[in-house]
């Protein structure tokens, strides 16, 4: 694998997380619990696609094969998607989507603090970017987590049954591949030792607070950057893609 | 209201930029004081309007009431020598 | 007896007042003193007018998802949000009235307030996202635009926030219509077909004609409403007429003429039975919002309960320290 493979591969996975995870939140659109949680979701999912954008546009250029953000996103098949299955995980109650909200949140937050001093400039600019964007979803995921477990019965029994569910989710969210040892070497790729030790200390403080119980660590599901995925990746992109693939041609 | 499934309301006021005053901006509905500030943030600011926000609970606001207007309001309306433009200047004088 | 008579001069003294500030111009705010009939067409209007923002993001937010682009799904979803919003910034002058959102919602799900005839038709293709845009905001900004200068200041306040926020909805569903016309055959004909479908409801939206109108008398002389729901569809199809002919679109209406003597568009007869079906339930999509609706509010109960019983809690223990 050469360097601008690696960068290519770093970015598709950086962007098709935000890809994916911002689908997810815009199935919340008119679904909310309240109209206000509606639109703060909203913008979580736009932010988002700015991101994917973002990233997806400057894999194309790394690639240089003249693919723009959206033959990225409308052109590849489920083999080809390399985002961490957690963002492709269906939304469940809001508890479910508070709790993935949460873990990807406070993981991006730390992942994007080390990223803005990579040697990548772009990389290090949208992650300077998305810095502020996280923050604040981490600190909505964080309330909205304190409330539902040390609100009623039920709605703690809900969050730390997300919690448990999601969890063996999380352990692919720290993994290193070929491409990363490659970027990591030229300071362009992260060191994910450090991002995963803050990460689990700040979950494990929220949901201690929370008063919810820290899972076990225990298997780990993996395959997202191999492109193997669960069965809910397909159903995703037929569904996004099905303009793209049914009139090749159309311009939208 | 106990029975009320969509929380209490707050009332918005927004500076739009650095030393501008606070401006009401409407209200917003929420179980608390964070999440009124975050809900404000998400209805208010969409499109880069804020620079900051202010949240104060609906029923802590108190209001005059209209029928007061008269004997609130009127009494200054003829006290013009609160404003600069009441007094005469000599000619000649700068900088006043 | 003679208390009564007395309570009706003091009321007869407040209506005139009223009016006299109406006539002046004068905006009404929410503690001033205004006839209980005011109050009730301002809340039926106005939740009607929420109502239609929160259940208008469920035709659009069928297609977040099939957006086929990623600038289409941005520009789509920012608008279904600020639909969203607008509905707040509504429910939120409607309660300056004394009525809660939680008792609107209620008026909603039982029947007894209504939302806009329009959003019981369904968007079927991308075109359609495109003919929503431009047709069904263009019409509903012909009429906002109109109560921007409504009497009562909570209402008008909102109006112009919301006018400023929407003056890019119809130019995102222009843009989808204009693009598809220049686009394949297919999208070309994808284009004709939702033009030909949304034209009429379109039409519709803005109400009866004036001789059929009913309420239409107070809420003239109380200035809520400022233009006649002809005049408005009036200058609706006025301006629509040449922005179909720009992008090649034909307008589903043979007896469509220009008529020089007036400087208006003449239009053909509009199916007021159609109308009146799909308002009294037969529409196309009118048990689906609804349903979903009541559904959505229903499911996020517990979640309304957590954040409730969590705030109590931490109310309780700041009195116990």
């Amino acid at each position: 694998m050469t360097e601008q493979q690696a960068l290519y591969k770093y970015c598709l996975i950086l962007g098709d997380n935000a890809l994916i995870h911002s689908y997810r939140l815009s199935e919340w659109c008119s679904n909310a619990p309240i109209l206000e949680e509606d639109l703060a979701l909203t913008n979580f999912s736009l932010d988002m696609i700015g991101r994917a954008q973002a990233l997806l546009s400057y894999a194309g250029k790394i690639d240089g094969k003249g693919k723009t953000d959206d033959d990225l996103a409308y052109r590849r098949g489920e083999r080809e998607f390399y985002n961490h299955l957690l963002k492709e995980m269906p939304n469940g109650d809001f508890a479910n989507t508070i709790a993935k909200l949460l873990f990807t949140s406070a993981y991006e937050y730390y992942f994007f603090n080390e990223l803005q001093h990579s040697a990548d400039k772009t990389l290090a600019a949208i992650a300077a970017k998305t810095i502020k964007e996280v923050k604040y979803h981490m600190a909505h995921a964080t309330d909205w987590v304190l409330r539902l477990g040390d609100g009623t019965d039920e709605s703690h029994h809900r969050i730390q049954k997300a919690v448990n569910e999601l969890w063996m989710y999380t352990g692919e969210l720290f993994e290193t591949n070929e491409a990363t040892a490659i970027l990591e070497d030229k300071n362009i790729a992260v060191d994910m030792a450090v991002v995963k030790a803050k990460w689990k200390q700040e979950i494990e403080r929220v949901l201690t607070e929370a008063t919810l119980t820290v899972p076990k660590d225990q298997y780990m599901q993996t395959g997202g950057s191999k492109g193997v995925h669960s069965e809910y990746l397909g159903h995703i992109l037929s569904e996004m893609q099905y303009l793209q693939r049914a009139y090749p041609e159309a311009i939208w | 209201m106990a029975t009320d499934s969509q929380f209490a309301t707050w009332e918005v006021f927004m500076q739009t930029k650095p030393g501008a005053n606070y401006i009401h901006a409407g209200s917003v509905h929420a179980s608390d004081k964070k999440m009124a500030l975050q809900n404000a943030r998400d209805t208010y600011t969409r499109r880069g309007e804020g620079t900051s926000i202010w949240v104060v609970p609906s029923d802590a606001i108190v209001a005059s009431n209209p029928d007061d207007n008269e004997m609130f309001f009127d009494p200054a309306n003829d006290k013009v020598y609160r404003l600069p433009t009441f007094y005469v200047m000599p000619e000649g004088a700068k900088a006043i | 007896m003679e208390l009564l008579e007395k309570t009706d001069k003091i009321q007869e003294e407040l209506l005139k007042n009223f009016e006299i500030k109406i006539d002046r111009g004068d905006a009404i705010e929410p503690r001033d003193k205004m006839p209980d009939g005011y109050r009730k067409h301002l809340i039926r209007q106005m939740s009607q007018h929420a109502h239609s923002e929160v259940i208008g993001m469920q035709p659009e937010g069928n297609w977040i998802t099939r957006a086929p682009s990623l600038r289409a799904k941005q520009i789509l979803l920012a608008k279904i949000q600020d639909e969203g919003g607008h509905g707040l910034y509504l429910y939120s002058a409607a309660e300056t009235l004394g009525i809660s959102r939680d008792e609107m919602i209620a008026q909603l799900h039982s029947g007894k307030a209504k939302y806009s005839n329009i959003f019981n038709y369904p968007a079927l293709t991308w075109a359609d996202i495109g003919a929503i845009g431009w047709l069904v905001d263009g019409a509903a900004i012909v009429n906002q635009v109109s109560l921007q200068r409504t009497s009562y200041g909570p209402y008008s306040r909102a109006m112009v926030r919301i006018c400023k926020e929407e003056s890019f909805h119809q130019r995102q569903g222009y843009e989808i219509m204009s693009k598809m016309m220049k686009g394949t055959k297919d999208q070309q004909g994808m284009a004709q077909d939702a033009m030909n479908r949304w034209w009429w409801p379109s039409l519709m939206m803005f109400g009866p004609h004036d001789s059929e109108s009913p309420h239409t008398g107070d809420a003239f002389k109380w200035k809520i409403k400022r233009s006649s729901n002809d005049e408005l569809r009036q200058k609706f199809i006025d301006k629509t007429v040449q922005q179909a002919e720009v992008i090649g679109l034909t307008i589903p209406d043979k007896d469509l003429k220009w008529n020089e003597a007036k400087g208006h568009y003449h239009h053909g007869p509009i199916n007021w039975n159609e109308f009146y079906s799909v308002i009294g339930g037969g529409g196309p999509c009118n048990k689906q919002r609804m349903a979903h609706h009541i559904k959505v509010h229903n499911e996020g109960e517990w979640v309304r309960s957590a954040a409730k019983a969590y705030q109590e809690k931490k109310e309780k223990k700041l009195l116990h320290l």
